[in-house]
């Protein structure tokens, strides 16, 4: 077979907290392992001290040791220094050092209040395979939520069928599509098969790339949109997953909702379900040991 | 908590939402379903509760389009057997 | 009377012209992306087949998707509507009609006229029409008249997670890794469509009189999965990607069932 760009490749990252000395004190962790990215956090007291973010590998419990390691690497700590592990994500029942698994879906209302502050009541995750719009209390408990994980619309997937398509790498997807002159149709459907029919369609009549990843980008800031419909968008409002990074279509949410997103944290905005598990480890120290 | 479980795709909304406050876990949700879409268990979403409640089986949440067709014909569509055996009225459907 | 009848698909344009209702000239071309070029020629072609000439057409029916997209027409009729007029010509027991076509597949409910009690579309989505089938072979690298027969062969069940064609490409990578067979998988991909197919035929009711028209009646191994869940034999016409058209050509005669 023939090599092909790996255009969907995003890029992985790790981080530690330098200042942080984890000895003496209460590790936790929390690995999220998702059908396209994997993210493992370590938390020392309670306090961010190390993770990481890369791409899911062919198996799950293999994701999850390569990810665990990474965020580990260079920090002296050992598996056995994990007190607590918490899995999560589409394989978080396969985290072969888990104690426990938690769905994404409470784990992102954890971690989303603690990356963004008590104040957030809206989480919206757009993940590779799905895409989940959570209301959360100043605890960062859920009061309401939904899933979509059935269909390819409005996930990261989906943008990647698009960069393959038109051969733009998935990290330019954004700041290319924000780069024309006046804002296109969106395209009209809302099956990525279909779209990518019509995106063809466009091509053919001679639409620039940017052109066509403007059309996209609005029409699945608009699916995303009706998504949210469902559950309200109240402020304030934060985004988190991979698609957090695409400019493109987070400009037009915003515009969308009329809500103004809260601007991302220093962190890797993809970290959020396994901090999320991270807390949750601690948590349930805390509440066993009562 | 307001569980909406399924989802939206080109053709449409379907999802049936659960309200996990006012549901008590009394598993007569289970009983009236046909086709085994409801069970009761632990909230997943709420981990530090203890409480049981009613929610969408995993391997249903992605078809429920397909799976509640056949009580919801087109034409003198009766009540839905999970709406109307619920006493709290803590189950809705969307379409 | 000399009527045509012009069904403009998502994905062919098929055309069928009537003498006193028999078939004199038929023609399926592929929509492209001018489908009114596409369109112009499918008359063309049918024409020539039927040894005339435009001006001896004396009334036109456009329908399916891009009904209005045709070069000329005197009417638009829906698609359903022309399905089940017909199907019921070629099968005068038919009260129930089932259209699986490229974007979209429709079930529908008629009386002995051809007449629409009930219908009911699924459309906007890939996994409910033959794109999915089509998606799918591409993924299995198997070609699209081949993965219904090959899809007969199969030794086992396998269960389809994925209810979207976008994540059913990587399903099907995921269990060639698994080293599957294709047959099974072929059938995966069959039983996972007709099952989408039969919860649509099920919201409108069926007897035992059931019809299939469209292309995918042309797959087999959709067919014999179809047949095992609606637990009946369907009927399937000679030509059954033609009986839009033909529907919307008889609709042009003022056909009404009977004779």
């Amino acid at each position: 077979m023939e090599e092909k760009a790996e255009l969907w490749r995003w890029t992985e990252s790790r981080w530690t907290n330098t200042d942080l000395n984890w000895k003496g004190k209460l590790i936790t962790s929390g690995v999220d392992v998702g059908s396209v990215s994997s993210q493992a956090v370590i938390l020392a007291d309670g306090e961010l001290y190390a993770y990481s973010n890369m791409r899911t590998g062919s198996d799950s419990p293999d994701s999850a040791m390569k990810a665990i390691n990474w965020a580990m690497e260079d920090t002296g700590l050992k598996l056995d220094d994990l007190t607590y592990t918490v899995g999560t994500g589409y394989g978080r029942v396969n985290v072969p050092f888990s104690q426990r698994a938690i769905t994404e879906i409470a784990c992102h209302a954890r971690g989303g209040n603690f990356m963004y502050g008590p104040s957030v009541r809206t989480i919206l995750d757009m993940g590779g395979q799905d895409c989940k719009a959570i209301h959360c209390d100043e605890r960062g408990k859920v009061t309401n939520f939904l899933m979509n994980d059935k269909c390819a619309a409005g996930t990261g997937r989906g943008m990647e069928v698009f960069a393959d398509l038109l051969g733009v790498s998935i990290n330019d997807v954004g700041d290319l599509s924000l780069d024309v002159d006046e804002e296109p149709q969106p395209v009209s459907s809302t099956c990525v098969v279909y779209a990518k029919t019509e995106a063809t369609g466009l091509l053919r009549e001679g639409w620039p790339k940017n052109k066509v990843l403007a059309a996209y980008c609005s029409a699945m800031a608009h699916r995303i949109m009706t998504l949210l419909e469902r559950i309200g968008v109240e402020e304030d409002f934060a985004i988190t997953g991979g698609i957090a990074k695409n400019k493109g279509v987070v400009t037009r949410l915003e515009k969308e909702v009329g809500i103004k997103i809260m601007k991302t944290t220093d962190y890797d905005t993809q970290i959020a379900g396994a901090l999320g598990a991270a807390l949750f480890a601690k948590a349930l120290v805390e509440k066993g040991k009562k | 908590m307001i569980a909406n479980y399924g989802y939206k795709d080109g053709s449409g909304d379907y999802f049936i939402a659960i309200d996990t406050d006012k549901c008590n876990g009394c598993k007569d949700c289970i009983d009236a379903c046909p086709y085994g879409v409801l069970d009761v268990g632990p909230d997943e979403n709420d981990p530090l509760s203890d409480e049981e409640v009613a929610f969408v089986t995993e391997a249903e949440r992605k078809k429920i389009k397909y799976t509640c067709a056949p009580c919801k014909p087109m034409n003198n569509r009766p009540p839905l057997p999970c709406m109307a055996v619920c006493k709290k009225e803590a189950i809705s459907h969307s379409w | 009377m000399i009527t045509m009848g012009i069904d403009l698909g998502a994905k062919n344009i098929k055309v069928v012209i009537l003498k006193d209702n028999k078939i004199i000239g038929k023609s399926n071309v592929l929509a492209g992306f001018d489908v009114e070029k596409s369109a112009q020629q499918a008359i063309d072609k049918a024409l020539k087949e039927a040894g005339i000439t435009k001006d001896k057409i004396e009334k036109t029916i456009s329908t399916g998707a891009g009904d209005k997209l045709a070069p000329f027409y005197d009417e638009i009729k829906s698609i359903v509507g022309c399905d089940s007029l017909g199907a019921v010509f070629l099968h005068p027991a038919a009260r129930s009609v089932i259209d699986v076509g490229a974007e979209e597949g429709r079930g529908m409910r008629c009386d002995e006229t051809g007449k629409i009690i009930d219908f009911e579309v699924n459309e906007k989505c890939a996994a409910g029409a033959g794109a999915f089938t089509e998606a799918m072979s591409r993924a299995l690298e198997v070609k699209l008249e081949e993965i219904g027969p090959l899809s007969l062969k199969a030794t086992e069940d396998i269960p389809m997670n994925a209810q979207c064609t976008v994540f059913a490409e990587s399903e099907v990578v995921t269990m060639v890794h698994n080293k599957v067979s294709k047959a099974n998988m072929a059938k995966a991909v069959h039983d996972a469509m007709a099952s989408r197919i039969t919860s649509m035929v099920r919201k409108i009711g069926f007897n035992k009189d059931v019809v299939l028209v469209g292309g995918v009646a042309n797959n087999i191994g959709f067919v014999d999965s179809l047949n095992k869940d609606l637990d009946l034999k369907v009927v399937i016409p000679k030509d059954p990607e033609f009986v839009g058209a033909l529907g919307a050509a008889l609709a042009a005669a003022g056909w009404k069932g009977g004779k």
